[in-house]
C-alpha cells in the first residue's frame, strides 16, 4: 500500500473536470462528472465494462468534445479540449488496444513521440544537414535515454507490428514519455499480461511518477494493481461518479462493492 | 559474406542515424551514380538512352512522387497522370512566356503549379481515406483531362492543341527541342532525378517522413501526439504533386518532345500506381524498381525475339510482351505482395548471415 503522501494532498490542482456530460446520440457515456488531478500523483480511474473510463480520458484529451461541462487544465479553462492544444500542453496518452505506428520500428515511434519538439522547417527537412541533422541528433540522444530507462534497446532497431504484446505496450508507453508530458494517461497499462509484466510495467510507472515527476491517471482493472500504485481513486459506473478518494475509501465504499459485486434483489 | 556490418562500430548518433549507416550500401550508392553519370552517356546507344533510361528515370521520378503520398501518407491517388500534365502545361507556358530564362527553372517552377492543384485536389482527404480517396482523386484526374483537352489557352492556342517542345539551350548546349542530342537530355533528367531522389530521402528519414507514416499507420494516435492531420496530408499532397509535376514537364520537354492532352489520361495515372505496387510500397528503391520492371521488361521483351534470331512477325511479339509482362507482374506479387523492395531486402538480410541459413 502506498500512502498519499501529504504534499500530493494539498497538491496544487493540475486538471480539474467539472460536470462533464457526453452522449453519443442516446447513449449517456458520462453524466455530470467532476473530479480533479492533483499535480505528482498517481490518479487512478476504476469501473465495471461501459462505465465511461475511457470516454473521460478521451475528454481530458480533446478526442471527444463533451456537450457540457468544463475542463480546467494548468488554470486555464475551455469547455472542451483540442487534442493539438492538449498535446501541445503536456498531455500524453497510451491506448488500451495498442495503437502504435505498426510500420514503423521502435526507435521511430518513440521519435515521432518528439514531434512536437522538433522545430527546423520544411527545408531544412529537405537537407537534412546542420541545425537539421543537429536537431536530429539531439532528439535521438533523448530518446534513448528513454529506451534506456525502459530497458528495450535490444529491439529499437524491430519494426513494432512484430514485437509481442507486452513490449509493444512498452514501446507505446516509450512514445508518450517522449512527448515529456505534464500529464500521462494510461489507458489499461497491464491489460493482457502476465504477473512478471505486470510487475515490471507497475515499476516503470513508479519510476515515471518519481523521477520525471509526472502526474499520472490511469485506468486499470487489476484492483491490486491500483491500490498499490495510486494516490486516490475515482470510480464510476454507467457513466456516474459514485466513489472518489483513497484507496482505503474506495474499498469501503458501499455504492462501490454494489457496483462490483452486484446488490441482492 | 563481403555483405556484413562487423566491425564497423557506431560511437556517436549522427554516424548511427545517417540515411545508409553501412560503409558497403555507401559504396554501392558511389559505384552507382558513377557508372550513370560517367561511363554510360559515352557507351549506351542513342536507342537506349532514349526509349529506355530517360522514360524510366523519368518515371521512376513521378512513382516517387507517388510513393510519398501513397507508400508513406497511406494516401491513395488516381490523380497522378493530370498532376504530371499540371507541370508538363504549366512548364509549356513558362517557357513561352519567358522565352530567356534557363529551361531548368520552368521544369522545376513547373513543379508548383502542379503542387498547389494537388493541394486543393487533396482536401477530400481530410474526410475521406482509403478506396474513398481514390475515387476523389479519379474525379480529378478527369477534370485535369478534360482542361487539357478543352482549354486551347494552355498550348498557346496551337492548332494541333498540343504541346510543340522549343529548343532552349543550356549555358549554350540545347537540351529540348529536336537539336538536342539523347545524352545530354539523359544527363539532365539523371541530375534533376537524382538530386530530388536525395531530397526525398532526406524527408523521408526525418521528422516529417514520420508524420507522413505516422499518420498512415494509426492516424488517431497520430493526432493525440500533436500531428496536424490536416497539415501533414495536405504537405503530402503537395510535395507528391511537385515531383509529378516536374516528372510530367521532364517527359515533355526532355522526351516526348511533343505530346497531346492522351500523355497524361488515366492510363499515366495507373502506370505510375503499378510502378509504385509492384516496386513497393514505402520504399524510394522501390519507386525504381517499379519503373525498371514496368517501362524496361517490355523492350526487352520486344527486342530479344529479334536478337536471338527467332522469326516472329512484330504482331506477335506485342501480344507475347504483353502476355509476359502480365503474368510476370501477377508473379512478382504473389511471390512478394510487398513489391520488389522488400526481395531486396531479404536478400540483404541473407547476405549479412551467408553461408548460414539465420
Amino acid at each position: 500500500m502506498r500512502a498519499p503522501s501529504s504534499e500530493v494532498l494539498a497538491g496544487q490542482v493540475l486538471l480539474s473536470v467539472e460536470n462533464v456530460s457526453l452522449s453519443f446520440g442516446g447513449v449517456k457515456a458520462i453524466r455530470d462528472v467532476s473530479f480533479d488531478i492533483r499535480k505528482g500523483e498517481i490518479r487512478a480511474i476504476i469501473g465495471p465494462n461501459g462505465a465511461g473510463k475511457t470516454s473521460l480520458l478521451n475528454v481530458i484529451n480533446g478526442f471527444y468534445q463533451p456537450q457540457e461541462g468544463r475542463i480546467t487544465f494548468r488554470g486555464e479553462t475551455r469547455e472542451k479540449m483540442r487534442p493539438y492544444a492538449a498535446a501541445r500542453g503536456g498531455i500524453a496518452r497510451t491506448f488500451q488496444n495498442v495503437a502504435l505506428f505498426k510500420g514503423m520500428s521502435a526507435l521511430d515511434n518513440i521519435m515521432t513521440g518528439r514531434s512536437l519538439k522538433m522545430n527546423r522547417g520544411f527545408v531544412w527537412q529537405l537537407l537534412r544537414h546542420g541545425p537539421a541533422l543537429a536537431e536530429e541528433v539531439e532528439h535521438r540522444r533523448r530518446v534513448e535515454e528513454i529506451i534506456d530507462f525502459l530497458e528495450i534497446n535490444a529491439i529499437r532497431r524491430v519494426q513494432v507490428g512484430r514485437l509481442p504484446y507486452g513490449l509493444q505496450k512498452r514501446v507505446e508507453l516509450g512514445r508518450a514519455l517522449a512527448m515529456e508530458p505534464d500529464l500521462l494517461l494510461l489507458d489499461e497499462p497491464m491489460a493482457g499480461m502476465n504477473l512478471e509484466e505486470k510487475e515490471d510495467m507497475s515499476r516503470f510507472v513508479l519510476d515515471v511518477n518519481n523521477h520525471y515527476g509526472t502526474t499520472i491517471a490511469l485506468i486499470e482493472h487489476d484492483m491490486g494493481v491500483v491500490m498499490d500504485l495510486s494516490n486516490r481513486v475515482l470510480v464510476l459506473d454507467y457513466g456516474r461518479k459514485i466513489a472518489d478518494g483513497t484507496p482505503d475509501e474506495v474499498k469501503a465504499d458501499r455504492n462501490v462493492i454494489d457496483a462490483y459485486l452486484g446488490v441482492a434483489h | 559474406m563481403l555483405y556484413r556490418e562487423v566491425g564497423q562500430y557506431k560511437t556517436t548518433y549522427e554516424a548511427d542515424h545517417a540515411i545508409f549507416p553501412l560503409l558497403q550500401d555507401r559504396i554501392g550508392i558511389a559505384v552507382i551514380l558513377a557508372i550513370a553519370f560517367l561511363f554510360v552517356p559515352f557507351t549506351a546507344s542513342d536507342f537506349v538512352v532514349n526509349s529506355m533510361l530517360i522514360p524510366i528515370l523519368i518515371f521512376a521520378l513521378a512513382a516517387i512522387g507517388l510513393n510519398l503520398l501513397t507508400g508513406y501518407a497511406g494516401l491513395i491517388s488516381l490523380g497522378t497522370g493530370g498532376f504530371m500534365g499540371v507541370g508538363a502545361y504549366g512548364c509549356y507556358k513558362l517557357a513561352t512566356a519567358f522565352p530567356q530564362v534557363n529551361i531548368l527553372v520552368p521544369i522545376l517552377l513547373s513543379g508548383f503549379f502542379s503542387a498547389a492543384v494537388g493541394v486543393v485536389f487533396g482536401l477530400p482527404s481530410l474526410r475521406i481515406k482509403g478506396f474513398y480517396l481514390a475515387v476523389a482523386t479519379l474525379a480529378s484526374q478527369f477534370f485535369l483531362s478534360w482542361c487539357f483537352v478543352r482549354v486551347p489557352w494552355l498550348v498557346n492556342y496551337n492548332v494541333s492543341g498540343a504541346i510543340e517542345v522549343p529548343t532552349r539551350t543550356f549555358f549554350g548546349i540545347p537540351i529540348t527541342g529536336p537539336n538536342a542530342t539523347a545524352t545530354t537530355r539523359y544527363l539532365v533528367v539523371l541530375a534533376v532525378v537524382v538530386a530530388m531522389t536525395w531530397l526525398a530521402s532526406n524527408l523521408v528519414h526525418g521528422r516529417i517522413g514520420r508524420m507522413w507514416m505516422a499518420v498512415r499507420d494509426m492516424d488517431i494516435a497520430a493526432e493525440l501526439i500533436g500531428i496536424r492531420l490536416y497539415r501533414t496530408k495536405l504537405l503530402a499532397f503537395a510535395v507528391s504533386s511537385f515531383y509529378a509535376g516536374v516528372a510530367g514537364a521532364m517527359l515533355v520537354f526532355l522526351w516526348l518532345g511533343a505530346s497531346e492532352a492522351d500523355s497524361f489520361d488515366i492510363n499515366a495515372s495507373f502506370l505510375v500506381l503499378f510502378m509504385v505496387i509492384i516496386g513497393g510500397l514505402g520504399s524510394l528503391l522501390g519507386s525504381y524498381l517499379g519503373s525498371v520492371l514496368i517501362l524496361g521488361l517490355p523492350i526487352v521483351l520486344r527486342t530479344l525475339p529479334g536478337s536471338l534470331g527467332v522469326p516472329l512477325n512484330s504482331a506477335t511479339v506485342e501480344h507475347l510482351q504483353f502476355m509476359i509482362v502480365g503474368a510476370l507482374i501477377i508473379l512478382f506479387l504473389i511471390v512478394e505482395p510487398n513489391g520488389l523492395a522488400r526481395l531486396w531486402q531479404i536478400g540483404k538480410q541473407k547476405l549479412r548471415v551467408w553461408p548460414f541459413p539465420y
